[in-house]
């Protein structure tokens, strides 16, 4: 099988599902959401971070590049994109760590050899594995391998979706998925596709085919004031998930702590639009959930 | 103010607000004492008679409030000195009054007494002076060059703590041992029996002398109450007074006599030398459990009594700054603590979980009186309950440091590979910082700690040390000259071993000296098989013998040997020659290699096998070198890795390291990961760490740092629990946590480059802190609680 990209595989991870976890970041991801906090998970191809703050102008990357993409311009430097072809000469000579590449080929093996670095934690926490990205469907062939893999070692899985996938691709994954972290970001297609860059039709239908299958689904509905946090809309997302009969739900407060990486990726973030809803308003929100009988109702992850 | 009730509320705030002074009391009875019996006596009598006549002169103090009594002092905060040991000249003296950093109040009529009493008597008599003059010129080249240092030069073999014993026995029941053991001596067959007879009548008169204490205080009690006009007072002072009359004489027979009793033998022991300090009763959950049972069943005694004497308890040993050390010792250890380490929970001798109520007493105490002594920490076995468990991290979590955390079975499996019987095993213990042993019958002590990191330097300096001008290792060859890794490592074990060698040989110099000068007769007492054997706890009376070294700067070492390995052999990206002159200019004007050595080079605390890998085989070279040789009292050599403050002193001795060090940077401290070497998270530093067989060892310090943040809420808790707990299934020894506040991350901010390990919680994950924006740092200082996946 061919290698895969991933952003990151974050050890002791806490936040995606229960207990002390790995979570295995791929890169690529078909929907362009505005407040997203990782946003070098989009791009199927490596990318170049750039840290200005650790650079020291040595020039080193300039005279490392065989494309000659690189430049110091007006005190910084700049890539040329269209030239970079990710050969990662520029990051090897880059002694401060200023170049980073985001975005590494790993195999199959070499996942595994990660995942299972941890599972002594995972046994003594109740945790697991937990696949992420980006958007981990995009990658059905290595996604269910290494989903059958953690099965065959009893490792408890976490998928983390927006659901934006074939259904094939669902129901080939769910047998081997412990809990489904599945987000919702709007309840109006047309709303949803403002936001992200994708309708929601599809979504909505996967996850009720993937509740009427009896999935473990926890919900995770990121709140932004300026684009989703509006009581009519949650009440919605609400009601309809309850419908399903699903119970679990975290509330994510917006934040801007994904903002730094826009700018080492040299790409515009819109901040002005958006903020963080008040913890009076997310306390409104949670009770909007419980009204509607979840039982499993956090604000946080 | 702290304090579970008014009385423990005065008592803390006094011992926490009174200065440390120097006390002269005992420096000048003991010089009296030598004076009428030296050359009369045996040595074993005439160290009783010394300690016999401080117990019976030394003044009396009863505080204001308190329910247990007595002080090392003539006052709370107030430490004996030791001149038999150590004889402080007067400089010494103005020193440790002045210095910044663990000062001691000295007053002019002190310096008086020791200018004209005690120097004059003991400049040539006492230990460090019998060592400086016995021990070959190649080791104090080497002492002073800070390749290792010595436990004994100015504090006594101690380490140790109280078993059970004490609970069971007076001293007039174990005088009555002693007098029995004398009436069995063979006069005819064993030509030992003079010595075993001093020794044994030495040990009497130490009875006598820990007897007569407690009576004075009795005394003492009686009369303070009969002036007392405060009923309440008056009945407290009564209680004293019967107490004292009890204990030490006789076994004690109530809880808050068992408590009274164990403090008068931490004075009468840490009085008699100064056995650096770490003397401890251990497991004390084990050892009072009995007597609470017993009275709360009775109906005398209640949850609210006991917090109250077990806070008043826990001040006792804050009142007591570990005395005044000077040079190299005060840099090895530079603390008023103690060390005295209580290991709460565990398991019984016969195997069972040993978590009882006392247990949790024990941790709502320390959570409430909030000291630094005594060292208050948690035994974790499989068989704890995880609300004990939990209860320990709730409190370690609040970010001081205590509870730390020590796993039992690696504690029993450790003494069971020193050849312990499984039931003293299971009562086995972790004292001083780490160190494991079998309270109340074993002799371990620390002899020193050992520079690792430096023998790399002596190595690639072929045998010179810069720090002295002196050539102190073997001429193993110019490193330019070394063709592969094999060759520079066989020269790094060459020098280790000659420098290990060189140590073993003072040790046993010192070791001899001790047993013929300076016996114990107290404190053998109280360690089994000292009676039974005849033989002083100093000259191999215990049941057990062990004698440590402590490696030190693992991390360190480690990273230096994966840097040479993987750049100069591997990747060929700079040569051997290269690197020496960068680490000579302290990498100033070398910044490629620094920054390749920093950033580019794999490094321990990662989980990654290239550079654990040499961990191990630098770990096993050390281990293996040391463990099983024998000592001089029929003991043996184990290791230990920890540093206390040493890690600190040995990186002043030492230019620049191969990993990117700065010459005169503290070393790796304990097993923990070089600072910011590890940036893979806590798995990856404990899946690390677990790499080295700590089973062969007799204690391991691994240190983790958290931000708040991460540990927060019901989850952060029970994550914190199963870190401990997979740690512990991997076989790690110990852990200890720091959980970092605001202002250390605003340090941490001015001064990224000593934070470079802080993990903080950023978004659905944890990131180390210098990998962020200072505009995120800035968000997050402000608002450390994250909520957003």
């Amino acid at each position: 099988m061919e290698n895969v990209l991933i952003s990151n595989i974050q050890r002791f991870s806490t936040k995606d599902g229960p207990g002390i976890r790995t979570t295995v970041f791929f890169k690529g991801c078909p929907l362009r959401c505005k407040w997203c906090h990782n946003p070098e998970t989009h791009l199927l191809s490596e990318e170049i971070m750039y840290n200005r703050e650790n650079c020291t102008l040595c020039g080193r990357c300039v005279t490392a590049c065989p494309e000659g993409a690189v430049k110091i311009e007006n005190n910084t430097v700049v890539t040329d994109t269209k030239k970079c072809t990710s050969c990662q000469k520029c990051t090897e000579e880059c002694f401060y760590n200023a170049r980073e590449i985001s975005g590494k080929s790993l195999s199959f093996d070499h996942v595994c050899d990660i995942i299972e670095r941890d599972t002594a934690f995972y046994s003594e926490s109740g945790g697991g594995v937990t696949f992420s990205g980006g958007e981990c469907l995009m990658f059905p062939e290595m996604l269910t391998k290494l989903l059958k893999f953690c099965k065959s070692r009893r490792i408890h899985t976490a998928v983390d979706t927006s659901g934006f996938s074939t259904w094939e691709v669902l129901e080939n994954i769910a047998p081997f998925t412990d809990l489904f972290l599945y987000d919702i970001k709007a309840y109006s297609s047309s709303l949803h596709e403002k936001l992200t860059g994708v309708p929601n039709s599809l979504i909505w239908e996967n996850l009720e085919r993937l509740a009427q299958k009896g999935a473990d689904i926890n919900l995770r509905v990121p709140l932004i004031e300026g684009c989703n946090a509006i009581d009519e809309e949650v009440a919605k997302i609400a009601e309809r998930c309850a419908s399903m009969g699903i119970k679990k739900v975290n509330l994510l407060p917006y934040h801007d702590m994904g903002k730094y990486k826009y700018t080492k990726l040299g790409r515009e973030y819109d901040s002005n639009s958006m903020s963080t809803p008040s913890d009076e308003k997310m306390q409104k929100f949670k009770k909007i959930f419980e009204d509607y009988k979840f039982t499993d109702v956090k604000i946080g992850g | 103010m702290r304090g579970y009730t008014e009385r423990t509320k005065k008592l803390r705030e006094m011992s926490v607000s009174t200065n440390p002074a120097l006390s002269i009391e005992r420096a000048v009875i003991m010089t009296e004492a030598y004076q009428k019996y030296e050359g009369s006596v045996d040595i074993p009598v005439l160290r009783a008679l010394a300690f016999k006549e401080y117990m019976e002169r030394k003044t009396l103090v009863i505080n204001e409030g308190e329910l247990i009594v007595g002080e090392k002092g003539h006052d709370l905060q107030c430490a004996p000195s030791f001149p038999e040991l150590c004889c402080h000249t007067i400089e010494d003296m103005e020193v440790m009054d002045k210095r910044e950093l663990i000062s001691f109040s000295v007053t002019e009529e002190d310096k008086k007494l020791q200018a004209e009493k005690v120097i004059p008597y003991w400049e040539k008599r006492s230990i460090r002076h019998k060592i400086m003059q016995s021990t070959s010129q190649e080791w104090k080249d080497c002492y002073a060059a800070g390749m290792f240092t010595e436990f004994m030069e100015q504090r006594g073999p101690g380490h140790t703590g109280a078993g059970n014993i004490i609970y069971k026995k007076g001293f007039s029941d174990f005088k009555r041992d002693i007098d029995a053991r004398i009436a069995r001596l063979d006069f005819v067959g064993d030509e030992n029996a003079y010595d075993k007879k001093a020794e044994l009548e030495a040990m009497k008169i130490a009875c006598d002398g820990i007897i007569a204490f407690g009576r004075r205080y009795s005394e003492y009690a009686l009369k303070l109450a009969e002036n007392e006009t405060d009923p309440q007072r008056k009945q407290d002072l009564l209680l004293i007074a019967e107490n004292c009359k009890q204990v030490p004489e006789f076994a004690p027979k109530t809880f808050h006599q068992a408590l009274q009793m164990y403090w008068f033998v931490h004075i009468g022991v840490t009085s008699e030398v100064n056995p650096w300090d770490a003397f401890t009763p251990g497991r004390l959950d084990q050892h009072l459990n009995p007597f609470y049972q017993k009275e709360v069943r009775e109906g005398t005694l209640d949850y609210d009594r006991v917090r109250e004497l077990m806070e008043c308890f826990w001040i006792k040993f804050n009142n007591q700054p570990a005395p005044p050390k000077v040079g190299i010792t005060l840099k090895e250890s530079g603390t008023y603590t103690d060390f005295c380490n209580l290991n709460t929970g565990g398991i019984t001798e016969d195997g069972k979980d040993g978590v009882n109520p006392v247990s949790y007493i024990i941790l709502d105490t320390m959570d409430e009186m909030k000291l630094l002594q005594p060292s208050s920490n948690v035994q974790i076995s499989k068989k704890t309950p995880d609300a004990f468990l939990l209860r320990a991290c709730e409190i370690s979590r609040k970010g001081w440091g205590q509870p730390a955390f020590y796993n039992t079975e690696a504690i029993i499996q450790e003494l069971l590979n020193a050849g312990k019987s499984i039931e003293d095993a299971r009562h086995g213990c972790s004292t001083g910082c780490v160190e494991t042993g079998c309270l109340g019958k074993e002799n371990y002590a620390l002899t020193g700690y050992f520079n690792i990191p430096k023998v790399l330097e002596i190595t690639l300096n072929n045998g010179f040390d810069n720090y002295t001008g002196k050539q102190i290792g073997l001429k193993t060859g110019n490193p330019e000259d070394f063709g592969s890794f094999e060759e520079l490592y066989d020269a790094f074990l060459k020098q280790m071993h000659h420098f290990l060698d060189i140590k073993i040989a003072g040790n046993n110099i010192i070791e001899k000296i001790y047993a013929k000068y300076m016996p114990v007769p107290f404190l053998s007492i109280i360690m089994e098989d000292c009676i039974e054997k005849a033989q002083d706890y100093n000259c191999g009376g215990a049941r057990y013998n062990t004698y440590y070294i402590q490696g030190v700067g693992i991390g360190t070492i480690t990273d230096s040997l994966s840097s040479i390995s993987y750049n100069v052999f591997d990747k060929k990206n700079f040569t051997m020659a290269e690197l020496c002159e960068a680490i000579k200019a302290d990498f100033v004007g070398y910044d490629r290699i620094y920054n390749l050595v920093c950033n580019k080079t794999p490094k321990y605390g990662n989980d990654d096998d290239y550079a654990d890998t040499i961990m191990k085989r630098v770990f096993n070279s050390y281990c293996d070198y040391i463990t099983g040789r024998p000592t001089i009292k029929g003991g043996q050599y184990r290791i230990d890795m920890l540093p206390t403050t040493c890690h600190v002193y040995f990186g002043e001795v030492c230019g620049a390291t191969p990993n990117g060090r700065r010459a005169q940077k503290p070393m790796s401290e304990g097993i923990s990961p070089e600072k910011g070497a590890d940036t893979n998270g806590p798995t990856a530093v404990i899946k690390s760490c677990s790499k080295m067989d700590h089973l062969k060892t007799g204690g391991t310090l691994l240190n983790q740092k958290f931000t708040p943040a991460v540990l927060q809420g019901e989850d952060g808790l029970k994550n914190l629990a199963a870190l401990i707990r997979a740690y512990f299934a991997l076989d790690g020894h110990h852990i200890q946590f720091n959980v970092i506040d605001r202002a250390t991350l605003i340090e941490a901010q001015k001064h990224p480059e000593e934070y470079k390990d802080l993990i903080v919680r950023v978004a659905g994950y944890s990131d180390h802190f210098r990998n962020l924006s200072k505009a995120l740092q800035d968000e997050i200082i402000n608002r450390t609680e994250q909520s957003f996946s």
